[in-house]
């Protein structure tokens, strides 16, 4: 009978729904690396010497941001093959990673130049007066300083994204939403089945927020004495 | 006579339509002592930052030693100078700024040991003993693992001279450096550029308004007015003998309070 809460059903779907996990943490994980990667590009792409190709790239970057990433999914795993000769096909867990790694990438690449933006001017003019290379000037004085204060909005963002990750099961990623879904139209029980997949979000995603809480305080208090 | 170290020959800079620097000719020997003074906006900072390569001359030369730093010889033709070339001529210049711009992710130490590791390529030890003494002698030996948000001003201040002498420049630029201070921690900046100036290894050119202060440790003032230099000469002839009556006005505003 469905409708009522069993735990005799909860105790069988736990184990089925939970072999989804490791798709749905793998699937957050590979997407946010790609992210942060991508980020950068789109740094690199908006300070380009030429004021059309940042232009051009800021633009892109706005619309990429200012759509539904389901939408960006869909494109990206049904539409893009059907296009002439750049259409490639990908498999779901491929176009997944791509149409949620490149939408969360303009919102870290937002976060990389917020953070660059917050270096102080004199610091550039120091590195410049004492000489240094333009790759140390990036790695021992403006990265150290632009990268610390990003980590919690990275962590909000990486948050955002695991909840976000369950949109990969329209394209057939059988994550813990995906197999609760065949759990249920298998035997009709659904309520045992999703709020496993509720439960499993909230273990995860709960922890996440109090370390990234913790992180913070640890970057706000980060310059005080060494030898109290 | 001997070569100058510094040589700007007839700079003009501007920003937009405004013309701060109207043809500057000024040759700094090695190991003198130059005080820039002049009022606000006609241009002083802007003249020691475009030497510390800060800011690009409109037109005009400037050469360190014998060196063009905005321009170099590309198949016999002057061009633009590239990062390569700033690169190779600024490691003469330091330079302490108004703001100090101490790192703030390094304490004492490690901001005084990071440039001459990373830039000049001296081992880590050596570094180690360079900073040492350049601290001991700015009076912070005690605060080495400090970090700068833990300093007064005018330590943060005696810190960014510190960290700008263990390069061992040859040309040393003060930009206004006790103008962010409180009154109180003025004294014991001033006290370490008296020290610095004596020891007269170094051309030292001071951007300042502590004028009792620059008459008292240059060798040389120069009073910048309207983007041109308008005086030039020993402190004794520039405030006894002048007869600019726009310096004579500068001058008594500082005097009478």
């Amino acid at each position: 009978m469905s409708g009522n809460w069993s735990w005799e059903i909860f105790m069988d779907a736990l184990p089925y729904v939970s072999k989804g996990l490791g798709i749905t943490v793998g699937l957050t994980l590979s997407c946010f690396l790609f992210a942060l990667v991508f980020g950068f590009v789109w740094l690199l792409l908006r300070n380009t010497p030429f004021r059309i190709i940042n232009w051009f790239f800021t633009w892109v970057m706005e619309f990429i941001r200012s759509t539904p990433p389901l939408v960006q999914l869909f494109f990206i795993f049904f539409a893009w093959p059907a296009l002439p000769v750049i259409g490639v096909s990908l498999s779901p867990f491929v176009a997944a990673i791509l149409g949620l790694g490149v939408h969360f990438s303009t919102y870290v690449g937002e976060v990389y130049r917020s953070g660059i933006e917050s270096v102080d001017s004199g610091q550039w003019e120091a590195a410049k007066a004492l000489n240094y290379s333009a790759k140390d000037k990036w790695f021992k004085i403006i990265l150290p300083q632009a990268i610390p204060p990003t980590i919690p909005m990275l962590g909000n963002y990486f948050i955002i994204l695991f909840k976000e990750v369950p949109l990969a099961s329209t394209i057939g990623v059988v994550g813990i939403l995906q197999l609760a879904q065949n759990y249920g139209s298998k035997t009709f029980n659904y309520l045992e089945p999703l709020t496993i997949v509720a439960i499993l979000f909230l273990i995860l995603s709960y922890p996440s927020a109090l370390l990234i809480k913790k992180l913070e305080l640890k970057m706000n208090r980060r310059f005080e004495k060494k030898d109290a | 006579m001997t070569e100058p170290i510094v040589s700007f020959q007839d700079v003009h800079k501007s920003f937009g339509d405004i013309d701060v620097l109207k043809g500057i000719n000024l040759d700094i020997k090695p190991a003198e002592k130059v005080a820039l003074i002049g009022p606000s906006g006609s241009g002083k900072t802007t003249v020691i930052r475009m030497l510390m390569t800060l800011e690009e001359p409109t037109s005009g030369d400037i050469y360190v030693q014998d060196q063009n730093l905005w321009k170099m010889k590309k198949k016999d033709k002057w061009v633009r100078a590239n990062e390569k070339h700033l690169r190779s001529v600024r490691g003469d210049i330091g330079m302490v700024f108004q703001h100090f711009n101490l790192f703030p992710h390094m304490t004492v130490l490690e901001n005084c040991m990071s440039a001459p590791i990373h830039v000049q390529k001296v081992s880590k030890k050596e570094a180690k003993e360079r900073s040492l003494e350049m601290l001991k002698k700015v009076g912070l030996g005690d605060r080495l693992d400090n970090f700068p948000s833990q300093l007064s001003g005018g330590q943060k201040q005696r810190v960014a001279m510190a960290r700008a002498l263990v390069m061992r420049p040859k040309v040393m630029l003060f930009d206004e450096v006790t103008s962010a201070l409180d009154p109180e921690l003025v004294g014991e900046v001033l006290e370490v550029i008296r020290n610095i100036a004596e020891e007269g290894e170094m051309a030292m050119i001071l951007v300042t308004h502590e004028m009792d202060f620059a008459l008292d440790v240059a060798d040389r003032v120069i009073f910048l007015d309207d983007g041109v230099i308008a005086e030039n000469g020993t402190p004794k002839d520039v405030i006894e003998h002048s007869q600019n009556e726009r310096l004579q006005s500068f001058l008594h505003r500082f005097r009478s309070n």
